[in-house]
């Protein structure tokens, strides 16, 4: 009898976390509710935009739509790359609908206002598009998750190889706002250590079409690569500029953050065997390309890119570490998702650093020539695996104060 | 007497709003509704049309959000700053603009305005793309504070209103007479001996305060300043509202106000953005081609229409 | 010299040739826009929008009907003009006689509904449009390496330039357009259908918009938000130039190709700027613009 009791006790406490009742103490307001805020139809809405949203709720899906019992929403909205746009949304989202955590974030300005009042409100920001690096290292915060990539991981696989090779004078063309000068800043300082040299680099307002003024002081310059620090539509008009003016037989092009809509949209004949860094590609193995399958079928994008995969797992890491936590509170949350290690169909060898920056493998990937394709969306192959911890800033060179003072 | 009962009651629904509706909403309203209203006092009284006023709104959005963030300056203390300082520009801007009529003048504006969205790229202070932000709300009057929506959002009323009466009073002032005379016929205000340039200049200057004042508040209410404020969609903004509310009309502009941002918000969920300028640009149509005298203008026609038909309809006892 | 020691002169030449090019451009979009206006008082924000649906127009005939370049060029600007026939007979009729604001806020709502709805279908990323067969490789100057397509751009639109200032400044039909629009009851009482002089006036102009659209589809991406880009542009030469005058319109948008390269080559930021400060001195200094004629 007595051991019956006992039996019947254990049985009570062991399965006491997946009850229902413990479910709704545990989880804030009985749900996980996920905000989903990105560029729905401007520049970069190919990029990430509705693909994005679509592999959040895949994700969801996967994880079986609840956790801990409570169900999980996701929210989403177009943010048109405006950062009082976002920022009002992310405000209504924690004021009146008790959002968890925000992910998409691709603009810079957008991701700096939503990540302040996120921090201050204590939520979660799951860092996909944005690529500065600040929200890690001079603007990080406790409750910044970094996910796809950043400026110095983006250039470190494609410039320092470039330099060492003998292609020592560089000139940028850049996008005129600071994800633009982040680029050229991270890729100035690797080419100055490698021994190259800038020649100099002009500044292109965001959203210019005729970037031939721009590639003719490129090509005056006596460059002998031309670095694009700008992306999407900007990075093919750029190139587009370049090639018809003759440029890129007389010199290197080196595109420092290409997505993959972007290279799609680029003349194969102009980028044929360009090489750039990529944190991710959808044709890179049998899991990408199953996860790939799978994700087209469901949404409506033509290619899945680096911030569609990106979105999908770090939407589901947040949502094992809710189920490892046993709660939805924040700060339990992102104690277990910098524990966890990353190892999903985006992220292979990686873990979330304390200052939120997920170190990852990246790629040193080739743009295929018209001849090599086998399909349209055949563009890339992957060369070469670039280790995570070579290619991102280490913790103490960041220096995100929060991190390196609970050493 | 029936308008001062509609007002009463406009206030007391006004006071009671934010119980029942999202109080960032409301501030948000009113603060593009003291902006229209300010656009308002130009076009639908004087008959300007500046096609630039976002020039304004920015100016007294960054110069806000700078004074507050950068030198720590009280609420009411940097709200007035703004409002100066956009002031200030409106003294330049109209005495460089109220010269030309018409269409020039709606050009002019424009122009300047884009001069002033460079500055605001370009200058070291603004934030580039990514604008002024994380500015506190800070203490009003070193009591209130106003990181509570509710006691903002009573901020934002009580500054709303006192431009809506500063506005009123202009209108119905002998100043404003006269300024609706030169709208009417500019050529019998000058023979009248009217100097009709400084009469333009001086409500261009209280509109640009106004506008200034609008994107001040609003700064305080985002904490945040950006380029969309200097852009020149929003001067084509705040035209849809005055038109879409009722040009000419004082309660006009608030309403359209009302109704963009009641529009923008339905859509900005999901993926529907970009049917905001779909549904702007019907919006343009529809009252250009059919209300005119948009929804406050049109009100009273249709009232008068339908007693028109009732009393048709019923048979005289 | 010694204010500016690194002027490169190879460089500074090149950017006076490319901002040549981009002028023409600028000056066959202006000029749709001034012959709309000049003779019709209608002050046409659907510019953009047309030029957008031409570039468009260019890329869906080759990807739907098999239509190459030559075809596009010779078709698309006709369909464009349809369109614009189509729009002019069901909306802007309407409001005809009622001042040309409102015209401005007709068509401006116009281009954000046509914009919106091709950002929707189409995507903003730009489709890609091939340079025709022709027209590919360049040459060689001793400045620089000069695409051959850019010289197309330059002869074609200073060719189409010329043609319609000729048409309307210089011919009989010309000054039927320019009478019937003036004062349309009169050339009523002449037996001149005024009705349709305007329909054909807003169709041609809308027309010249679609052909730029068709000769920018290879040089730029065809996207949905080219024709806003370049819109407020476009209008701010027209203004310069004098609204209305046509001549003007293709001088200025050479000129202002010039200086916006010149820009581009000493302080590329202020590029898209640069125009609207010329804009703002010639509307003090000469209000009517740079070419009014004497009224």
């Amino acid at each position: 009898m007595k051991k019956l009791l006992h039996i019947l006790a254990a049985s009570l406490i062991s399965s006491a976390p997946v009850t229902g009742s413990t479910a709704e103490a545990t989880v804030s307001d009985g749900k996980v509710k996920i905000g989903v805020l990105a560029d729905m139809s401007g520049v970069y809405a190919d990029a990430c935009g509705p693909g994005c949203l679509e592999a959040v709720r895949m994700a969801v899906d996967n994880f079986g739509g609840s956790v801990l019992g409570a169900p999980i929403e996701v929210v989403s909205a177009d943010d048109q790359n405006k950062p009082d746009l976002g920022a009002a949304k992310v405000r209504e989202w924690i004021e009146q609908g008790q959002v968890d955590a925000v992910t998409g974030l691709v603009s810079t300005a957008v991701t700096g206002a939503a990540t302040k009042l996120l921090t201050a409100n204590e939520r979660i920001a799951l860092i996909v598009g944005a690529a500065s690096n600040a929200f890690t290292t001079s603007e990080c915060s406790p409750f910044n998750a970094h996910w796809t990539y950043d400026v110095v991981s983006l250039v470190a696989g494609t410039v320092k190889p470039m330099v060492e090779s003998g292609k020592k004078k560089w000139f940028f063309i850049t996008a005129d706002y600071t994800f633009g000068y982040d680029l050229e800043k991270a890729a100035t300082e690797i080419i100055t250590a490698s021994g190259g040299e800038v020649l100099g680099s002009v500044r292109a307002p965001l959203g210019t079409t005729d970037f031939s003024s721009y590639v003719l002081q490129a090509q005056a310059s006596g460059a002998e690569v031309i670095a694009m620090a700008n992306s999407s539509a900007d990075l093919v008009n750029a190139l587009k500029a370049a090639s018809e003016f003759g440029i890129t037989e007389m010199a290197d092009v080196a595109g420092l953050l290409v997505v993959t809509t972007a290279a799609k949209a680029m003349d194969p004949s102009v980028a044929a065997g360009m090489n750039l860094t990529a944190p991710f590609y959808w044709d890179m193995d049998e899991v990408t390309r199953d996860w790939s399958a799978r994700f087209k079928a469901r949404s409506s994008v033509s290619i899945p890119t680096a911030l569609h995969a990106s979105a999908y797992s770090s939407t589901l890491h947040y949502l094992k570490a809710i189920e490892a936590a046993g709660t939805d509170e924040a700060k339990a949350v992102m104690a277990k998702m910098k524990t966890m290690p990353v190892n999903d169909v985006f992220s292979r060898n990686g873990y979330l650093r304390r200052d939120g920056r997920l170190v990852h493998d990246m790629y040193l990937v080739r743009i295929k020539g018209p001849s090599e394709r086998e399909s349209e969306n055949d563009i890339f192959v992957v060369e070469k695996t670039l280790p995570g911890d070579d290619v991102y800033l280490s913790l103490e060179a960041g220096g995100c104060s929060f991190a390196l003072n609970r050493q | 007497m029936n308008k001062r009962t509609l007002y009463c009651a406009l206030v007391v629904l006004a006071l009671l709003a934010p119980l029942a509706v999202y109080p960032v909403f409301l501030m948000k309203v009113l603060c593009f509704g003291l902006f229209a209203c300010a656009f308002n006092l130009l076009l639908g009284f004087g008959g300007l049309l500046s096609f630039g006023h976002a020039a304004f709104l920015g100016t007294g959005a960054y110069v806000t959000g700078y004074a507050m963030s950068t030198w720590g300056l009280t609420p009411e203390i940097g709200l007035l700053v703004g409002t100066l300082a956009s002031a200030a520009l409106g003294l330049v801007y109209g005495a460089l603009a109220v010269r030309r009529e018409g269409i020039y003048f709606a050009m002019v504006t424009l122009a300047l305005a884009q001069l002033m969205f460079f500055v605001y790229l370009q200058a070291p202070f603004t934030g580039g793309e990514d604008g002024l932000q994380g500015i506190p709300r800070g203490q009003l009057l070193g009591v209130v504070d106003l990181q509570s929506n509710m006691a903002m959002y009573y901020l934002v009323l009580a500054i709303f209103s006192g431009g809506f009466l500063l506005i009123h009073r202009t209108i119905h002032s002998p100043f404003g007479q006269v300024l609706k005379a030169i709208r009417d016929n500019e050529a019998r205000a000058i023979s009248l001996g009217y100097q009709v340039d400084r009469y333009k200049l001086l409500v261009f200057v209280i509109s640009a305060a106004l506008a200034g004042l609008a994107g001040a508040t609003k700064t305080l209410v985002f904490q945040l300043a950006s380029l969309n404020d200097v852009h020149w969609l929003m001067s084509g903004e705040v035209v849809l509202m005055t038109l879409v509310g009722g040009m000419g009309t004082f309660l006009g502009p608030l309403v359209g106000a009302g109704v963009l941002v009641s529009v923008e918000h339905a859509l900005s969920s999901g993926t529907l953005g970009a049917y905001v300028h779909v549904a702007m640009g019907m919006i343009f149509v529809l009252c250009v081609l059919l209300f005119r005298r948009g929804i406050v203008g049109e009100f009273p026609h249709l009232v008068s229409k339908l007693a028109k038909g009732i009393r048709r309809r019923l048979p005289m006892r | 010299m010694s204010i500016f020691p690194e002027i490169n002169l190879f460089g500074l030449f090149s950017q006076l040739l490319v901002g040549m090019i981009n002028g023409s451009f600028y000056a066959l979009l202006s000029l749709g826009l001034a012959i709309i206006f000049g003779l019709l008082r209608i002050i046409n924000f659907a510019q953009g929008a047309f030029y957008m649906l031409g570039a468009f127009g260019a890329w869906l005939s080759l990807q739907f009907l098999g239509l190459n370049y030559w075809w596009a060029l010779l078709l698309v600007p006709v369909g464009v003009g349809l369109l614009g026939t189509l729009l002019e007979r069901t909306l802007i009729r309407r409001i005809s006689g009622e001042g040309e604001l409102y015209s401005l806020l007709l068509t401006f709502g116009v281009a954000l509904i046509v914009q919106g709805l091709f950002s929707k279908w189409f995507g903003v990323s730009g489709l890609p449009y091939q340079v025709p067969e022709l027209l590919q490789g360049g040459i060689r100057l001793p400045v620089m390496y000069l695409p051959t397509y850019r010289v197309w751009i330059l002869l074609l639109s200073l060719g189409v330039c010329l043609a319609a200032w000729l048409l309307i400044e210089r011919t009989r039909l010309g000054s039927y357009l320019r009478a019937g629009t003036e004062n349309p009851q009169l050339m009523k009482a002449f037996g001149i259908n005024v009705p349709l002089i305007v329909t054909l006036t807003y169709s041609f102009g809308v027309a010249l918009a679609g052909l730029a659209g068709v000769l920018a589809a290879p040089v730029y991406s065809v996207s949905p938000l080219m024709g806003s880009n370049i819109l407020i542009v476009v209008f701010a030469i027209v203004v310069i130039g004098s609204m209305g005058s046509i001549g003007g319109a293709i001088l200025t948008g050479l000129g202002m190709g010039v200086i916006e390269g010149l820009t581009k080559y000493f302080y590329p930021e202020a590029s898209a700027t640069v125009i609207f400060l010329v804009m703002v001195l010639v509307l003090i200094f000469k209000p009517a613009g740079l070419f009014a004629r004497a009224a």
